[in-house]
């Protein structure tokens, strides 16, 4: 099955990169007050059970994907 | 046992500080040992071991994350365990903390913007093994070079942290907007120390400063002695 883990700076974490996009968009006109900038992981997995697979991205994410102490992240598992 | 320690100088593809690292502590009196990252094993009389600086795996992910996992970090992790003395450098900090080795993470700088300068660094604690080459409260100017070097961690740990003595060096000036001006950290059995300025890049006047080389030549002495430990 395929998912997607969406990992972003939790909230009160610095995020400059948030902050240099957010002065570049306003600097081209637009009225924006709030920028953070995460990342998106696709992934493709051999099961096709829900729970086994957001067990094993909880895994990924604890292990690897995420950082704990600075990002949060979010899992979107495509319905089959 | 005599001779010179070994010290296992780690290179990870993206590595480009392992080299100066290994002539470094060649001039303060280790025998250093280059070790690829797809070593399951550290050489046997390996005494200490050293992540050097660079951009391992092209700071993919987050700087550190993938090289934290390398199939060589499995044996540092049971050295450091063993109470063998680890050094990480730069990227070396960046990926100790990604493995847990060390408390907190490295952020990208306040400032956005890639720090290459001499910094003048100050002594916090002495009794760490890393820097007892060094007086209470010293200034040592080393090099720094780097995007993501703002340390961090959660108020609690930072706190907690502090009073055990583990933040070792700190900078005297503000580079990167690292929590405390943080610079270096050791974990709580203190002998694994990770820091973001380059000691190999300062071991003679020369060129600047031979600061580096108390803190390579301390690593040396703590090998020398890990060594009649393991013996």
């Amino acid at each position: 099955m395929k998912a997607v883990v969406m990992v972003r700076p939790k909230d009160g974490i610095l995020d400059p990169q948030g902050d240099a996009v957010r002065h570049s968009l306003r600097k081209l006109g637009f009225d924006v007050s709030g920028t953070r900038v995460g990342r998106v992981i696709d992934l493709e997995l051999a099961t096709e059970d829900h729970a086994d697979a957001e067990a094993q991205i909880r895994r990924m994410c604890s292990e690897l994907l995420a950082n704990p102490l600075i990002e949060s992240y979010e899992i979107l598992l495509e319905e089959a | 046992m005599t001779g010179r320690p070994r010290v296992a100088v780690i290179t990870f593809p993206g590595s480009n500080d392992d080299h100066d690292a290994a002539w470094a502590l060649g001039a303060v009196g280790a025998d250093p040992a280059m070790v690829w990252h797809q070593a399951e094993e550290l050489p046997a009389d390996t005494a200490a071991v050293v992540l050097p600086g660079g951009f391992s795996y092209g700071d993919y992910l987050r700087t550190g994350a993938m090289a934290s996992v390398a199939p060589v970090m499995d044996a540092v992790r049971a050295f450091a365990e063993a109470g063998g003395p680890v050094l990480g450098i730069c990227n070396g900090f960046q990926t100790l903390c990604e493995a847990r080795l060390l408390p907190g993470v490295l952020r990208p700088n306040r400032q956005l913007e890639f720090v290459c300068e001499d910094v003048t660094l100050r002594v916090e604690n002495t009794d760490s093994p890393f820097l007892r080459r060094c007086r209470p409260g010293q200034e040592l100017v080393i090099p720094v070079k780097h995007g993501e070097g703002a340390w961090y961690a959660d108020e609690g740990t930072f706190v907690q942290l502090a009073a055990r003595g583990q933040i070792v060096l700190r900078y005297v000036d503000d580079v990167n907007g690292a929590l405390g001006n943080v610079a270096g950290v050791v974990n709580a059995a203190g002998n694994v120390l990770g820091l973001m300025p380059h000691p190999e890049h300062a071991v003679d006047p020369l060129l600047g400063s031979g600061d580096g080389g108390l803190l390579l030549a301390a690593l040396v002495d703590a090998a020398s002695e890990h060594r009649l430990v393991a013996a």
